[in-house]
């Protein structure tokens, strides 16, 4: 072991010096985070009413994928691959999507306190999907609720976008009191559509406006899929972008890059994530806010890791706090969107309290 | 993470290394305004205003407050849009170029500079290399960085976040970025604004040193005396029109600037170089 390690130092040149202790926790953060998710998969698979030990998730997924392993009993098989996987790759989708399109928001507005549930993309979003539900509306089959959250949620973005912006920045209150008023529009609209609902569609409605993953099928996996994977796939390409817009409008177009072009490509693709995330799980605040906010205080504001960063933590977070909805308290089962911001405001709320301190009062 | 990010780098770069323009011979017109002339809510802020810089040489724009010596410089970018009249640099209009081809003939520096995120101020400099990333010059990325911040003094704070900076540091930083920009053009909105004396010097120096390598320079300056001392010609702005335009010695006189900033002076020749010195009169 020794001689092997020793012998490329005798030969190669001495590497230059590169102090710089940050560079590496993007690659640490990553690492951790994908363990984190790895672990908490295979626990979110194996745990709750019905217990799947470790070894028997790892040997059904080894025999499905026939790598050996073994099967399970027909219930355990069917618990595993009905009911708990499906759970876990929604959770990982709706948390990446919620995580990323945090990140992308607060770049694009340029202001960390951007995130979809609070600006009222996601409720926008919600209105399109309950106008589906309540209007019976089936065009496009599977993909309908999608399609009517993503056509709502980017409606909402675009209203927002342009009412919260003034001179080329956005303000922090602006963007609130927009949030705001947009947060009550969509919940009146839902309102007027939950009047209108059958009572089969109201239950449907509730359950899902509460935020959970717990109706979690295949289908449902799959009419998410394409919206997320395509955002997830499109946003990594604008992270060096995004930085440059850090400095503002005039300064980023001065260094080559298309704002205008930039804009819309990221408002088309935060609606497509949060429309991913809203059509299955419902209103789900806070991540978008809480991941991208962590990850920028532990690896800086660059978006290169940032983007890509926070779908992984957003996807860490979900899952864990599905995992704990589904078994604190047992047999019961907490609604996520509920447990999500339960932890989520308070850290909104010292997030807008450090905002004005450092900007010495609101703008 | 470094996998991701090289991916990314590769998908991004894919559409293969772009053709660069090449630099301006020496003495050639580099930028060129005729007959600009740019509305603002109505009003003419500039009107019939025609200029030109050459490489090698450092143009002053100076002028009272609300002259439009920053309109100008703006529209000199491409950011104020021309009522009429045009901008040409490298000799084709402004408005027929794509932002990524202006990208690497001028750099801009804004009169304030801000950043939303707090970057530390290595990456704010590194941002002004974007405009090379995917060309044969990014290798150089790296040495012009480093060569930026050590002429505008900020190396000693590479790793500080930007918004830790006081505001004459941040100057230095948003100049070194531009710097690192290696355009030919180089537009400066009020660079010294912010900045003490010494560093007031530096930064004109700097761009000395710049049009001697080859670049224009367009500073916008308050400071009559930094326009003597240091522009090869200076432009004196007043109510949206050139009021008049040439080397120091013979703009800066005791009439026009009397009557352009309504401000009484006497301009007397520096004892020892000669360059006019600029003094309010002031009654004891």
């Amino acid at each position: 072991m020794t001689a092997t390690t020793e012998a490329p130092e005798a030969t190669a040149p001495p590497e230059p010096e590169r102090p710089k202790p940050g560079r590496s926790t993007p690659f640490l953060l990553t690492v951790v985070l994908l363990a984190a998710l790895v672990l908490l998969a295979l626990l979110s698979a194996g745990l709750g009413a019905y217990h799947i030990a470790l070894g028997d998730v790892l040997g059904s997924v080894r025999h499905r994928a026939g790598l050996g392993g073994h099967g399970l009993d027909r219930v355990g098989e069917s618990v595993l691959w009905n009911v708990r996987l499906p759970r876990v790759a929604l959770a990982l989708l709706v948390g990446a999507s919620l995580g990323c399109a945090g990140a992308l928001m607060q770049g694009v507005f340029g202001n960390p306190l951007a995130e979809p549930g609070v600006i009222g993309i996601s409720a926008g979003a919600a209105a399109g999907a309950v106008g589906s539900i309540t209007l019976g509306l089936s065009f496009f089959g599977n993909w309908t609720i999608t399609f009517c959250a993503f056509t709502a949620g980017l409606a909402t973005v675009l209203v927002v976008y342009a009412m919260s912006r003034s001179g080329g920045r956005t303000e922090v209150v602006a963007l609130i009191l927009t949030g705001i008023a947009v947060n009550a529009f969509a919940g009146a609209l839902i309102g007027l559509f939950i009047f209108f609902a059958d009572n089969a569609q109201i239950s449907q409605i509730t359950f899902w406006q509460l935020g959970s993953l717990a109706q979690a099928t295949w289908p449902k996996v799959l009419a998410v899929l394409p919206c997320a994977v395509a955002g997830l796939a499109v946003a990594p390409l604008y992270a060096r972008r995004l930085d440059l817009l850090a400095l503002g409008e005039r300064p980023a177009r001065h260094l080559g890059v298309d704002v205008e072009r930039l804009r819309m490509v990221l408002v088309l693709v935060v609606a497509l994530l949060t429309a991913a995330a809203v059509a299955v799980a419902g209103i789900i605040t806070f991540v978008g806010l809480l991941v991208p906010h962590l990850l920028r205080m532990a690896a800086g504001p660059g978006h290169r890791f940032l983007v890509p960063g926070s779908a992984i933590g957003g996807a860490v977070v979900l899952m864990a706090g599905d995992l704990a909805a589904r078994t604190v308290a047992a047999p019961a089962e907490l609604p996520l969107g509920v447990l999500t911001a339960l932890f989520g405001s308070p850290f909104f709320f010292w997030l807008l309290r450090r905002t004005r301190r450092t900007q010495g009062g609101w703008a | 993470m470094n996998v991701l990010t090289s991916l990314f780098s590769v998908l991004s770069s894919a559409r293969g290394p772009r053709e660069l323009p090449t630099p301006p011979a020496p003495g050639q017109v580099a930028l060129e305004a005729s007959e600009l002339r740019v509305t603002l809510g109505g009003r003419a802020v500039l009107d019939g205003v025609g200029i030109q810089v050459r490489t090698g040489e450092v143009v002053a724009l100076v002028g009272p407050n609300g002259a439009g010596k920053s309109t100008l410089l703006a529209a000199l970018a491409g950011d104020a849009a021309a009522a009429s009249g045009t901008v040409r640099i490298d000799e084709r209009p402004l408005a027929d170029r794509p932002a990524s081809e202006l990208a690497l003939r001028r750099a801009v520096l804004p009169q304030q500079a801000a950043l939303s995120f707090p970057f530390p101020v290595e990456e704010v400099v590194r941002m002004g290399r974007a405009p090379w990333a995917g060309t044969v010059r990014e290798g150089e990325d790296d040495a012009v960085v480093a060569e930026a911040m050590a002429a505008t003094e900020v190396a000693g704070f590479a790793r500080r976040p930007f918004d830790a900076l006081s505001g004459g540091e941040r100057a230095r930083v948003a100049l070194a970025r531009v710097l690192a920009q290696r355009a030919p053009v180089l537009l400066l909105d009020e660079p010294t604004a912010a900045l003490d004396l010494r560093h007031q010097e530096l930064v004109l120096r700097i761009c000395r040193e710049r049009a001697r390598a080859g670049d224009a320079v367009v500073v916008v300056l308050h400071d009559l005396g930094l326009a003597a001392a240091y522009a090869d010609r200076i432009a004196v702005l007043h109510e949206g029109r050139l009021a008049a335009e040439g080397p120091p010695r013979e703009v800066l006189t005791e009439e026009l600037i009397g009557r352009v900033y309504r401000q009484p002076v006497d301009v007397l020749p520096h004892p020892g170089t000669g360059s006019p010195l600029v003094v309010p009169r002031r009654h004891p």
